[in-house]
C-alpha cells in the first residue's frame, strides 16, 4: 500500500521555484529517508505534504487523501514531530501527553488507558509528573517521539528529529522509530546525520528543488561508488547552484 | 569566600616544562544551588598548532569547560592555563591572545556583516586592513554581503561571519564551541576544511562537537560524557584500543533483527548503526556459523555478518558511555 504519492508536485513563491516537479511514492511501514542540503527545498515539501501548504501544481496524497482537496483529513492521519518544536516545557509529562493526544482526537478513556503503557514502556513511570522542561533532551525526545505517534497515525513526519543526545540515547530513538514500523506506522524522516540516512529503507536527495537520487541506501552507495552515504550526499549537494541565501 | 580560593588544594603544580597551548588540571564546575556537577575533574593538555577536539553530548560538559578557557567563568576547582597564562590571574591577557566562537550565534543581528567585524576589531585595537590575510579565505566568500544584516544571514553565512569576528586579532589559540551543530553537512566540511587552513598558519584550535564522525578530523580528541572524560588520545589510537572483535550484522528486516540479536545470550553489546548492527560477543567460542543459524532459525534471510573497525562511536559507547543511559529503553 502507497501511503505517501507525489506526481510532479511543484510549489512556486513568486518566481522562485521552491519544489520542482518532484514525484515519489512511499510505502505503508517504510522508513523513507528525506535529505537536502538547507535551502534545497525540503521543509517547503514537508508542508504540503502535512497539509499545511497547497501546491502550484502537481498532484499528492497521503494516507490516501489528496494533498490539495482533503488537507483536514491528512491532519488527522499523520504525526509530526521536530527538534525545534515537540513538547510544551511548562506541562508535566502527562500533560503534555494528554494536550496532543486529545488534539489528534484520542478519547479520554483511552488517553488513560495508553499513557499508562506508554510510560511503563519507556520507563518512565517516575517521571509523570515532571515538567518537560526538567527531562533530559534524549528523554525529551524520546517522549516527543512517542506523543507524535500516540494516535495510531498511518505515516509520522519528523523534521530533524534528534541532535545532540549521546550515542545510545540517539540509538534507543531508532529503535522506537524500528518499533513504530514493526506497528506498520511508515516514516517520514529528514535529518543533517548521514549516518542516519543509513536506517533508512530508502532515502532521496533534494538538490535545488529537485530529487536528484532516489533509492536504498545500499544502491546508492554503489551507484555512486561511494563507502558512506556522506559521500554519496556530498557527490550531489555539491552541483547545487541555489544558495541558502 | 571566592569560588577559587581553595583552587590549588591537593593539586600538583602544572608541568611547565613543556609550553602547551592549553593546560587543564582537575578542573571541577557545579552550578545551582544544588551543586550539579557540570565538570568533574577534568585534566588535559592541548599541543601548540594542534587541532583538540572535545567530543561528547548536550551537557557532557563541553560549553563550561570552554567558558573557563576563555576566561568567561571561573572554575569551583582546579587550574588552568591558556598559552602559558593562568585563566584567573592573567585573564585579561588571556582576551587579547585568544578567539572564541560561542555555540550560539552571538553577535549584533541589527548590525552589518562588516559593522561587526569592523566592531570586533576596534575592540581589539586593530583594523581589518591590518589582518585582512588571516580571514581572507573565509571572509571573502561573504564580503559580497557586507552591507547585509548579520540577523538576515543563513546558517553557513553566519558561522563564516562568527569565525572572521573571532580571528581578526590574530588570536594564537582559538575556541570553537559546536561550531557545526545545526549545518547542513556541506557547510560542516567547508568548516573544517577552514580549521585546517588555520593550523597550517600556526593557530591552535580547541573544537567542541558532538557529532562523533568529526572525531577523526582533529589530531587528537577528549571524548567527554557527564562530566568526566572517558579517554584523551588520537581518534587512530582509541580506535586501536577497542579490543574486541567488532561485527556487522545485516539482515532483511532490521528492527527485527536487532531484537532478536538482543534475545541471543551469547551477545555482549547490539547497536544499531544504520545499515547494519554492530555487535561483539561474549565468548570467541561462539562462532558466527553459529550465530547466522541462529539468525535463520528466527526466519531471517540475506544474512551478512563480518568483521569491521570500531568506529569513534563505537568506542564512546564501549568505554563507559554505554552503561550510563542504558536502562531507560
Amino acid at each position: 500500500m502507497k501511503v505517501i504519492e507525489a506526481d510532479n508536485l511543484v510549489k512556486r513563491f513568486g518566481d522562485f521555484t521552491a519544489v520542482d516537479r518532484i514525484s515519489f511514492e512511499v510505502e505503508q511501514g517504510e522508513i523513507f529517508g528525506f535529505l537536502g542540503a538547507n535551502g534545497a527545498g525540503k521543509t517547503t515539501a514537508m508542508r504540503m505534504f502535512c497539509g499545511l501548504s497547497k501546491p502550484t501544481s502537481g498532484i499528492g496524497s497521503v494516507a490516501g487523501f489528496d494533498i490539495s482537496k482533503k488537507p483536514e483529513n491528512i491532519k488527522r492521519s499523520i504525526g509530526y514531530m521536530s527538534q525545534k518544536f515537540s513538547l510544551y516545557n511548562d506541562l508535566k509529562v502527562w500533560e503534555n501527553i494528554r494536550l496532543f493526544a486529545g488534539i489528534y482526537g484520542v478519547s479520554k478513556n483511552e488517553i488513560a488507558i495508553k499513557t499508562d503503557e506508554l510510560l511503563k514502556r519507556l520507563n518512565f513511570e517516575s517521571e509523570r509528573e515532571t515538567l518537560v522542561k526538567d527531562l533530559p533532551l534524549g528523554w525529551k525526545q524520546k517522549l516527543a517521539f512517542s506523543v507524535s505517534i500516540f494516535h495510531n497515525p498511518k505515516v509520522v513526519f519528523l523534521d530533524e528529529p534528534t541532535g545532540g543526545v549521546d550515542p545510545v540515547t540517539r540509538r534507543q530513538f531508532w529503535e522506537l522509530i524500528y518499533e513504530a514500523t514493526l506497528k506498520g506506522i511508515t516514516v517520514f524522516v529528514t535529518t543533517h546525520y548521514m549516518d542516519e540516512a543509513e536506517y533508512c529503507n530508502r532515502v532521496s536527495i533534494m538538490v535545488d528543488g529537485r530529487i536528484e537520487a532516489l533509492d536504498s541506501p545500499k544502491n546508492l552507495k554503489q551507484q555512486y561508488n561511494a563507502v558512506s552515504m556522506d559521500e554519496v550526499f556530498h557527490q550531489l549537494a555539491r552541483k547545487a547552484v541555489r544558495k541558502s541565501e | 569566600m571566592h569560588p577559587l580560593e581553595n583552587r590549588n588544594d591537593q593539586i600538583p603544580a602544572m608541568d611547565r616544562s613543556k609550553k602547551f597551548s592549553v593546560e587543564v588540571s582537575h578542573l571541577t564546575k557545579c552550578y545551582g544551588k544544588e551543586k550539579v556537577v557540570a565538570v568533574n575533574d577534568v585534566s588535559f593538555q592541548v599541543n601548540e598548532g594542534e587541532i583538540f577536539g572535545l567530543i561528547g553530548p548536550d551537557g557532557a560538559g563541553k560549553t563550561t569547560i570552554i567558558r573557563i578557557l576563555a576566561t568567561l567563568i571561573l572554575a569551583d576547582k582546579g587550574a588552568a592555563a591558556v598559552d602559558g597564562l593562568d585563566v584567573v590571574e592573567d585573564y585579561k591577557k588571556i582576551r587579547s591572545r585568544v578567539g572564541y566562537m560561542p555555540g550560539r550565534f552571538s553577535l549584533y543581528q541589527d548590525m552589518t556583516v562588516e559593522e561587526n567585524l569592523n566592531l570586533f576589531a576596534t575592540v581589539f585595537n586593530t583594523t581589518i586592513d591590518e589582518n585582512y590575510h588571516l580571514i581572507k579565505d573565509i571572509y571573502s566568500q561573504i564580503e559580497p554581503f557586507k552591507g547585509r544584516r548579520a540577523g538576515k544571514l543563513s546558517g553557513g553565512m553566519k558561522q563564516k561571519l562568527a569565525l572572521s569576528c573571532a580571528l581578526i586579532h590574530k588570536p594564537k589559540v582559538l575556541f570553537l564551541d559546536e561550531p557545526t551543530t545545526g549545518v547542513d553537512p556541506v557547510s560542516r566540511k567547508e568548516f573544517w576544511g577552514m580549521l585546517k587552513n588555520l593550523k597550517q598558519q600556526g593557530i591552535t584550535n580547541l573544537v567542541s562537537t558532538p557529532y562523533m564522525d568529526e572525531a577523526k578530523l582533529c589530531d587528537r580528541i577528549a571524548l567527554i560524557h557527564e562530566g568526566s572524560l572517558l579517554k584523551i588520545d588520537t581518534p587512530l589510537n582509541i580506535i586501536n584500543q577497542f579490543g574486541k572483535v567488532l561485527w556487522a550484522v545485516q539482515g532483511n528486516n532490521m528492527p527485527k533483527l536487532l531484537i532478536d540479536l538482543r534475545l541471543n545470550n551469547q551477545i555482549n553489546s547490539c547497536f544499531a548503526f544504520g545499515d547494519a548492527h554492530h555487535v561483539t560477543l561474549k565468548n570467541d567460542a561462539y562462532s558466527i556459523e553459529e550465530l547466522k543459524s541462529y539468525l535463520i532459525d528466527k526466519g531471517h534471510g540475506e544474512i551478512l555478518v563480518h568483521p569491521i573497525e570500531a568506529s569513534i562511536e563505537d568506542c564512546f559507547m564501549d568505554v563507559g558511555a554505554g552503561n550510563l543511559t542504558n536502562t531507560s529503553s
